[in-house]
């Protein structure tokens, strides 16, 4: 213990007193975060979107006169209607401001969210046609993009920051000899390793915590679940990047060959693991594929619990996924491992 | 004196090569033993193997009549040819760092005062000289009070006033009755401070012994050297010489005929030295070749 304790808060020293990456590890994000804010901060959609509660079990000439009423209303022109099943998650839709109106003519009722624009503009057309129709209010905030997209780029800085930040390092290590002199002392792989882990993770969780506190306090994100869950969903992806960063790091001791192994595995990662667009409408190969990476399940998980309310049983898959993911690439990070003496 | 360490048909293959063919010594404890040779010839594959750092071929290690197991490194220190330390700590910072690994270690301002640290001890160890960063190296391979500290090549690339204040250093360890295992390529260093010596070339063990054992053995007399290229007379009589960066170098049993010689023939003695052989001579003799490579 004292051994790692020793190695914990020497690479800790090393990573506060390096100030150039120190400070490059925060400004990184939230020079994107605000950027990316501010870019689609004024995004007008000239079509309205209005939900519809499918009818499903009424009698058949109340049927008819819903369809009726129905058909009245889709002739508006300029107008995206998307049909719901499930009430509840429609409602959470108007909440949010993803549609503008929700009407279930079988019940003669709409919802609109009183805080928006649109849903007011939309619901005059309505009761201009039915004017009988009973009304539901909610008062739900929008989810700007700068909501959905900042879990990607905190999601992103926190895997580059594994990523290169352990393996790099440890290639670095091999390369100037670092690692050599450690091997020629009592320290263990076990315990050199497990204190580089811990270091990273420690920072990791810091950095990206102050970074949505920070940001939070300016930006005010749209958070419907706990934070807490959010922290938790943070460790076991970042404890899964670092993971696959020692598997990455644990035979070369090329800086060039590695950095082109790290390239490959976080590129992929940052275009098909929904960083920045939605992958919903993507080819479902596409999203078949972005299941292998640790990104796409610390995103998938974190926006549910932000946006959607979800707890970590709701999101159980993305965590057993990234618990695997962690053992696995541990497990085997430290059986290739090698301290960089042996030549061939 | 006991022998700390026993090398028994040591050898060491890569792909391509064979570093070290099949050697064998012993190291007598409390002892600096002198692993020499050229670049190349399989010093520090030798040293490696011997710290538990490279796995041999074949052969075996005996540490006190045992096998090198997991508790070697608490008794011996190690100072690597080439090696970095931490970035971002200092001195001191890095001296307690490599405290913690150990059972025991020796007091911190011990080894600042063996070590000569005390102006550097605050210093980033970025920023240290070369001749500092050896001494902060050789204090970290004291850390633990071993009973054998392994040296690789450890004053090469360092001024001749660092070389000498570090050879100060190695014979203050040496006053302590420690056992010191030592490669180099420079021979002074190795007749200055090494009780015993192994010659290697191309992996194998060429002569074993002690310096002035060696030197007595191979050598009866002195070495008288002239400055140019002295041609003709020479050459033609029966005098054991050979010439040597831009000197002629004659191996004379005695000096007043020797001279006599030179002056029979009309060699003039402008800068003429007499020297004692030492072991690069020694070098020359058993393989035809300088020591450096």
């Amino acid at each position: 213990m004292k051994k790692f304790l020793a190695i914990l808060s020497a690479r800790n020293k090393e990573f506060f007193r390096d100030r150039a990456a120190l400070s490059w590890n925060f400004m990184f994000p939230v020079l994107l975060l605000f950027a990316f804010g501010f870019m689609f901060s004024d995004e007008s959609n000239s079509l309205y979107k209005v939900g519809l509660i499918k009818t499903s079990s009424e009698s058949t000439q109340l049927q008819a006169q819903v369809s009726e009423n129905k058909k009245a209303f889709e002739s508006l022109k300029f107008i995206d209607f998307v049909a719901y099943q499930d009430v509840d998650k429609a409602i959470q839709k108007v909440d949010q401001h993803k549609i503008d109106l929700l009407v279930d003519f079988a019940q003669q009722q709409y919802w609109v969210n009183e805080t928006s624009s649109k849903g007011y503009i939309v619901e005059q057309l309505l009761i201009g046609q039915h004017p009988n129709m009973q009304r539901s209010q909610t008062d739900g905030r929008a989810i700007r993009y700068v909501d959905w997209v900042m879990p990607g780029i905190l999601g992103m800085n926190m895997m580059f920051s594994c990523l290169f930040g352990v393996g790099y390092v440890i290639v670095r290590y091999r390369k100037n000899g670092v690692l050599k002199r450690f091997q020629a002392t009592p320290l263990t792989a076990f315990e050199f390793l497990s204190a580089q882990i811990v270091s990273r993770l420690l920072i990791v969780i810091a950095v990206t915590s102050i970074l949505f506190i920070g940001c939070n306090f300016l930006l005010d994100f749209y958070v419907l679940g706990s934070v807490l869950d959010l922290l938790i969903v943070a460790i076991l992806g970042a404890s899964s990047m670092i993971a696959l960063s020692l598997l990455i790091a644990s035979k070369s001791s090329s800086e060039e060959f590695t950095g082109g192994l790290l390239n490959f595995a976080s590129w992929p990662m940052m275009l098909l693991s929904g960083v920045w667009f939605s992958l919903e409408g993507a080819h479902p190969i596409v999203q078949k594929f972005s299941q292998i990476f640790p990104l796409t399940h610390i995103l998938n998980a974190s926006r549910d619990i932000m946006t959607d309310g979800a707890s970590l049983y709701d999101v159980q898959y993305n965590l057993l996924v990234l618990a695997a993911m962690t053992l696995i690439f541990l497990a085997l990070g430290s059986w290739m491992f090698n301290w960089g003496s042996e030549r061939t | 004196m006991a022998d700390l360490l026993q090398i028994k048909n040591l050898s060491k293959h890569y792909s391509e090569t064979v570093a070290v063919d099949n050697i064998s010594f012993n190291v007598p404890e409390g002892c600096c033993f002198g692993l020499l040779g050229p670049n190349g010839a399989g010093k520090t594959t030798t040293i490696e193997m011997m710290e538990g750092i490279l796995k041999p071929t074949s052969g075996e290690i005996l540490f006190e009549g045992k096998p090198l197991d997991k508790n070697y490194y608490q008794g011996v220190g190690i100072q690597f040819q080439h090696t970095a330390i931490q970035d971002f700590l200092t001195v001191k910072e890095t001296l307690k760092l490599f405290a913690n690994f150990y059972h025991k270690s020796l007091p911190i301002d011990e080894l600042i005062e063996l070590c000569a640290l005390e102006e550097i001890i605050s210093r980033d160890t970025r920023k240290l000289s070369g001749g500092q960063r050896q001494r902060l190296l050789l204090a970290l391979a004291m850390l633990n009070d071993p009973k054998i500290i392994f040296l690789d090549e450890p004053t090469t690339g360092l001024d001749p006033q660092s070389r000498r204040n570090f050879w100060q250093l190695i014979n203050n360890i040496k006053s302590q009755k420690k056992t010191i295992l030592l490669t180099t390529h420079y021979m002074d260093e190795a007749e200055s401070l090494c009780d015993e010596i192994v010659i290697v070339d191309q992996g194998h063990i060429i002569h074993q012994g002690t310096p002035t054992q060696m030197l007595k053995e191979h050598f009866d007399g002195v070495i008288i050297s002239l400055p140019g290229e002295i041609k003709g007379a020479l050459t033609n009589n029966q005098i054991d010489f050979e010439t040597k960066n831009h000197r002629v170098e004659i191996l004379s049993e005695n000096i007043d005929s020797s001279i006599k010689f030179l002056l029979e023939h009309d060699i003039s003695l402008d800068g003429l030295q007499v020297r004692s052989p030492n072991l690069e001579d020694l070098f020359i003799k058993l393989t035809g070749h300088q020591l450096r490579g």
